[in-house]
């Protein structure tokens, strides 16, 4: 299957849009009308409940712009990716595991040819091609981990298992919502979690602990997670804080369709064969109010989601400033009808482009 | 549903190593790499007999890196249920297998300033793929191996192999408190200490280390995961009277599904609580880390994703 790749800005002047396919594949993560904290961990197996988990590491028709988007981020902040000494051969599992994932399931874009450690690596979407020694980092123009997620969609994380604990010990980290891998890097699973209020007295993170140690090689697993975003910015960290935040007092009733954006996570984790340690990826997904109420189900659903949202989240997730306006616009999207159980979109195709 | 993974292979080569033990070199039989893997991992055989299947877990014995060929060894144990005996009898030279994704819970602790290992017999195989990456960063190692004498010769040279420490080796019986207690006590604090062998040379070697005050996040004992195996029982499905047989080497859950029934599950892991069954009758052996301890004392709820039952027998609210 070959992608068409946008050419588009996820800073000003932001020019990003999805396609009606990309509407309809976006992992919307809400199955119930209310939402709370749960371990909602599932088998990261192809297929499911959306389409964008039909791939290993997914790529959709914003990969070239995101990559380019990435390497700006890079250039303006090298802090934005760093990988502890001891995490070398985390890095190498990394490369092996993206590059091998992405030539499997996207052959018409990505090719990955081996004589041994002569590895020979192929990304056409970016126009690169690579001929490198696998182990040998001077082989490569920036270490193996920086040089393949500049190639990926989403933020990588490097956890080292170690004492009974996971170890955030390296990452590239670009699109997230609101931490800073700078702050983070060292720290403990529980440690890095601090600040997310009401799951720690509900056990969550406990328990996610203790399954993720148990985690095998062969036995990904993934799970959604999700807040907001005024424009659709991928780079929304504390450290530019003064470019986006403001952007928070910006939301009107005339422009919440197009300007808010629901900001979704597929995280997905991955046990590494050499080093032991888990890949962590944050995929972020992107869609504008406007785009995302064309599917009928998911417009009634946001509106009851944001409507009884727990006034603790509405403050983590940084929403307050707008929610009443947002909730306001969904309402026109809400008759009041029963949604079905599960985050499906019950629609092979989307209502018309509201206005 | 999620089932488990498993790599077909062809067995390249078979070697005795003792009398009783024998090696078995595993190549890809459909031509692909093997996965990488890291230091103490294990891999799971299914070995098909005429009447029977039997899935043994057995440690991987080859540095890491080597992704054309694994190497395990097998002790032919004279009163098992006959996977041993299987692979010393019927598998030879160019027999098929089917082996599992590798698994680790024996992971080597890289950060560690000293590392003692204590070995019992076909225990020493985890440790065969450790001491060549440990010894590759010039670690401080401390290697014991407990053996019969007849068999000290070979396993000292497997060992002596992969490095340069030596290898202490003892062949008359005697307790680990005795023979481990003073050596243990001697160590610096940040030792991490693993052991695998027989359970008696395990639980004895526990004791001690415990007794010495040795912290749990220090003291690694090889377990092959089968986190959700165990003994056989029978499941009964209360509302249709059905009885599903649950063998040792599948979950309870797995079981329920291989019989039909569309039972709900995420993590399949025994953390999220999806899964989650009434029981009405007997007593559940818990697994989980979803309920509390005092739901699982009321014994009211069991995640059949991982935990099982006492008793050989469970009645279901299905």
């Amino acid at each position: 299957m070959t992608i068409v790749f946008n050419e588009e800005n996820f800073r000003a002047p932001y020019t990003f849009r999805n396609s009606d396919q990309a509407i309809l594949r976006f992992p919307f993560p809400f199955p119930e009308d209310r939402y709370m904290y749960s371990v909602n961990i599932e088998p990261h197996v192809k297929g499911g409940a959306s389409a964008a988990f039909g791939a290993t590491f997914d790529i959709d028709e914003h990969y070239v712009s995101e990559c380019r988007d990435r390497a700006l981020t890079l250039e303006r902040d090298p802090l934005r990716s760093q990988v502890l000494d001891h995490m070398d051969a985390a890095q190498w599992d990394t490369l092996e595991m993206i590059m091998e994932s992405l030539a499997a399931d996207y052959p018409e874009h990505f090719k990955l040819t081996r004589d041994g450690d002569h590895w020979t690596w192929i990304n056409q979407p970016l126009g690169l091609e690579q001929q490198f020694v696998f182990g040998d980092v001077a082989t490569l123009p920036c270490p193996p981990f920086e040089y393949i997620t500049r190639q990926a969609q989403g933020d990588y994380v490097l956890l080292d298992h170690r004492d009974d604990n996971l170890f955030m010990d390296g990452g590239t980290v670009t699109t997230q919502a609101d931490w800073s891998l700078d702050f983070d890097l060292g720290m403990s699973f529980m440690e890095w979690h601090g600040p997310v209020p009401l799951a720690h007295q509900a056990g969550i993170f406990e328990r996610a602990l203790k399954f993720l140690l148990r985690l095998q090689l062969g036995a990904p697993v993934r799970r959604l997670n999700w807040t907001m975003t005024v424009n659709p910015r991928l780079d929304t960290s504390p450290e530019t804080y003064p470019e986006w935040g403001p952007d928070r007092a910006s939301i009107t009733p005339e422009n919440v369709g197009r300007k808010l954006h629901l900001r979704v996570e597929l995280q997905t984790l991955f046990r590494l064969p050499r080093s032991n340690a888990i890949l962590f990826c944050v995929r972020c997904y992107l869609i504008a109010f406007d785009e995302l109420v064309r599917v009928p189900k998911w417009g009634r659903r946001m509106h009851r989601v944001l409507g009884s949202l727990p006034p603790e989240l509405v403050e983590y997730k940084g929403i307050t400033r707008y929610r009443q306006t947002a909730v306001q616009w969904l309402s026109q999207f809400d008759d009041g009808l029963p949604t079905s159980a599960g985050t499906h979109s019950e629609a092979d195709r989307l209502e018309e482009q509201v206005t | 549903m999620n089932g488990p993974k498993t790599i077909p292979v062809r067995v390249a080569h078979v070697e005795p190593v003792t009398d009783d033990v024998r090696r078995f070199t595993l190549v890809p039989a459909d031509g692909q790499h093997l996965p990488a893997y890291s230091a103490g991992s294990h891999v799971i055989v299914t070995m098909r007999g005429e009447s029977r299947v039997w899935r043994n877990a057995y440690s991987l014995t080859t540095p890491s890196g080597v992704r054309d060929a694994y190497q395990i060894m097998v002790r032919r144990v004279s009163a098992s249920r006959g996977g041993s005996a299987f692979m010393h009898s019927s598998v030879s030279e160019g027999t098929r297998l089917d082996i599992s994704v590798p698994s680790n819970f024996f992971p080597l602790a890289r950060r560690g300033g000293k590392h003692v290992m204590i070995a019992g017999g076909i225990g020493v195989t985890p440790f065969l793929s450790m001491l060549p990456e440990l010894a590759r960063v010039r670690a401080r190692v401390e290697m014991h191996l407990c053996c019969r004498p007849e068999d000290a010769d070979a396993f000292t040279d497997l060992i002596a192999s992969r490095t340069a420490g030596g290898v202490a080796v003892y062949v008359e019986v005697a307790g680990a408190k005795e023979r481990f207690g003073a050596m243990l006590a001697d160590q610096p604090a940040g030792t991490h200490l693993y052991t695998c062998g027989p359970a008696g040379l395990m639980e004895g070697v526990a004791e001690t280390a415990r007794a010495l005050g040795w912290p749990e996040s220090h003291f690694h004992q090889e377990s092959f995961g089968g986190a959700s195996h165990g003994e056989p029982f029978v499941a009964v499905l209360a509302k249709s009277g059905r009885e599903v047989a649950v063998t040792g080497d599948q979950s309870l859950l797995e079981a329920l599904e291989a019989a039909g029934v569309d039972a709900p599950y995420m993590c399949r892991g025994g953390a999220c609580g999806t899964c989650a069954l009434e029981v009405l009758e007997g007593t559940p052996e818990h697994r989980d880390f979803f309920q509390s301890a005092a739901e699982r004392a009321t014994n009211c709820n069991v995640l059949p994703c991982v935990s099982r039952a006492r008793g050989g027998r469970i009645v279901l609210n299905i």
